[in-house]
């Protein structure tokens, strides 16, 4: 199986500034590995992030998801790339607020057929997986009909977990999903995700400035160390 | 990534309920102001079908000396006064013309509580004809046949109630605003006609015999009764009631390819200055007069969906500040840009597309409403029917400028959607 991230002699600048963003040397995700990135605000997170979710191109080197390369691909196939095989879970306001739980979980099959496919083959549908993932993750049934701007920021977190996962993408991508929650729902949506992730044999890159999560992790990697734009990177 | 269509229209469907309130108002604002420029348009098209409709079948229209178009308007439109009468001589000259096949004399001058009266003879039925050359259609009675009866328009009788059997006053002058002249109070006429509806001037006149005219001037002198002299109705008989002068004639000729020859003949005649117009020419030369007003009403109108639009574009161009997280997710979600701005467009165009159809709706109703209105009060029926080339080139421009206004939204979200990507902005 191809590996979920791989990326490589990455050199990345905005438009205009003076120095580099982020310079990557090498940084890989394994199928169904479950890396903890540590990463503070201002560390380049947010950059690598979006390069890997294929909206940035980088200057130079590699970045393949799920074996490919994204920069081969024309705009609209690597948005359509992103929808088939990256789930995202941000720190807040993953939710469209005019769409019921339901079908803000359903979204993602709506924008990529392939991953309606991947559940017919496995012999499901798309609502009776949204149903599945909604009782995985704590999510009363009575829930589902309602607004999503009706929810709490756990309950919103836990909808969002759904919607990344469902279709079963090679990559889930969550973003400090963990940091608007309160200490003991953290470490509670931390387990349903990893097992969820586990379950569906995702790979997860969780992206955190909160070190204490990192036990339950395959691996930890520091953006600080692997991030070389800083230092003394060749000009 | 090709636009899915279903996707994106039950996101923008979503999105619109979510935010009804601030869209309704904006369709609210749209509908009327394309209500009001389909109105406009649809009056103006009834206006100048009504107004061209008026006469046809005449094909000389004969008075004193003067402009065509002020002879136009007080013989058939009976707005204003003519300046001068013609001769009953000239009348007979003309009506012995030998392409003359008939004329129709019209006297004016006196009035019915507001109402024209038309002194004319009972060839006026047989030759008056408007719209698709149709004639005059009795609703009840007959025509006149003597000197003190009348036959009235269908409006007449329907403002007043008249019934054939009535009896009615006539006055003295042309009070169109209800002033009260001096009456002829001591000569009334029975109604023994009520005209068929026509939608043109003559629904709101009084149409008597030339000798009736006569006969209540007959004690008349310099337009006041002659102090101490008094003719009763039965006397009046005795005298001799040939008109002396007529305020205008129709005139209908036994071939139209004489028209030109006849009316240099007319207008060249040596006994009296007159003047024959040609209704047709005439009525097109009178509306180019009102048509500068009008294309300013449309003007005005066209200006007011510009309004509506705009208004519209800033409602959604407001909203997207607030909507930038909205975007970002759907970036993360694989929409593209293209996509984004598909999405903002279609929402725009929707609302644009919703007041359109409200537009179209208020027209219909309103003229379904006040169309009997329209038609008893200035003699306009206003169409029921599909929308004509005029109005359909209208609602073809309204619908491009709504389109081109939705793409400012769409623009906007497309370059918020490439700045942040799929970074939520807080």
């Amino acid at each position: 199986m191809s590996e979920a991230v791989m990326v490589q002699g990455l050199r990345f600048r905005w438009p205009g500034a003076a120095a580099d963003c982020l310079a990557v040397a090498d940084f890989r995700l394994a199928a169904g590995e479950r890396v903890f990135l540590r990463g503070p605000s201002g560390s380049g997170k947010s950059t690598l992030l979006s390069l890997i979710g294929g909206v940035l191109l980088p200057d130079t080197g590699t970045v393949a998801v799920h074996g490919q390369d994204l920069a081969a691909l024309p705009a609209g196939r690597r948005d359509r790339y992103r929808a088939d095989h990256v789930g995202f879970v941000f720190q807040l306001f993953n939710l469209l607020p005019y769409l019921s739980v339901l079908d803000n979980i359903l979204l993602p099959c709506r924008f990529s057929p392939l991953r309606t496919r991947r559940l017919a083959e496995a012999g499901t549908t798309p609502v009776a997986e949204a149903l599945r993932l909604a009782a995985r993750l704590d999510l009363d049934e009575a829930l589902l009909g309602r607004s999503a701007a009706a929810l709490s920021v756990g309950q919103q977190q836990r909808v969002a977990a759904a919607r990344a996962l469902i279709g079963r993408p090679a990559l889930v991508v969550a973003d400090e999903p963990t940091s608007a929650l309160d200490a003991d729902r953290q470490q509670a949506f931390l387990d349903l995700l990893l097992g969820e992730c586990a379950a569906a044999s995702a790979a997860l890159l969780f992206v955190s400035h909160d070190g204490r999560l990192a036990g339950h992790f395959d691996r930890v990697a520091d953006l600080a160390a692997l991030n070389r734009a800083d230092a003394g990177a060749p000009r | 990534m090709k636009p899915r269509f279903g996707l994106l229209w039950h996101l923008c469907w979503r999105s619109i309920l979510n935010r009804r309130l601030s869209v309704a108002l904006t369709v609210v604002a749209v509908g009327l102001a394309v209500a009001m420029l389909i109105g406009v348009e649809r009056l103006r098209g009834d206006a100048r079908a009504a107004f061209a409709q008026t006469i046809s079948g005449t094909d000389l229209v004969v008075g004193a000396r003067g402009g065509g178009a002020q002879l136009l308007l007080y013989s058939v439109f009976h707005i204003g006064n003519a300046s001068n009468e013609i001769s009953w001589d000239s009348v007979q000259r003309i009506a012995a013309m030998p392409q003359v096949d008939w004329v129709v004399p019209l006297a004016l001058g006196d009035s019915h509580r507001g109402f024209r009266v038309v002194g004319t003879t009972a060839a006026y039925f047989e030759h008056y004809r408007y719209g698709e050359r149709r004639s005059l259609a009795f609703a009840e009675g007959r025509a006149f046949a003597d000197v003190f009866e009348t036959v009235l328009g269908a409006e007449v009788a329907a403002r007043h109630g008249y019934r054939v059997g009535d009896r009615i006053v006539l006055s003295h002058g042309a009070g169109a605003d209800g002033t009260r002249f001096a009456e002829h109070a001591d000569k009334p006429f029975t109604v023994v006609g009520i005209l068929a509806r026509s939608g043109t001037p003559v629904d709101r006149s009084v149409l008597v015999s030339l000798e009736g005219i006569a006969a209540i001037h007959v004690d008349w002198a310099g337009g006041a009764p002659i102090p101490g002299l008094s003719i009763a109705p039965e006397h009046v008989r005795k005298f001799d009631l040939r008109p002396k002068t007529v305020t205008a004639a129709l005139v209908g000729l036994k071939s139209r390819i004489a028209v030109f020859r006849v009316q240099r003949a007319i207008n060249t005649d040596t006994a009296e200055p007159l003047s024959a117009v040609l209704p047709g020419a005439t009525l097109q030369e009178l509306w180019n007069l009102v048509g500068l007003a009008e294309q300013a009403l449309l003007a005005v109108s066209a200006l007011v969906v510009v309004v509506g639009l705009a208004g519209l574009v800033a409602v959604m161009v407001a909203g997207l500040g607030e909507r930038r997280r909205e975007l970002a997710i759907l970036r993360a979600l694989g929409a593209g840009p293209r996509q984004v701005f598909a999405l903002l467009a279609l929402e725009s165009i929707a609302a644009s597309a919703a007041g359109i159809a409200l537009g179209l709706a208020l027209v219909y109703g309103a003229a379904a409403l006040a169309g009997p209105w329209l038609q008893a009060e200035y003699g306009l029926a206003p169409s029921l029917g599909w929308p004509g080339v005029a109005e359909l080139r209208l609602l073809a421009a309204v619908l491009a400028a709504s389109l081109l206004a939705s793409v400012l939204p769409g623009l906007r979200a497309y370059r918020y959607s490439l700045a942040d990507g799929m970074t939520i902005r807080i």
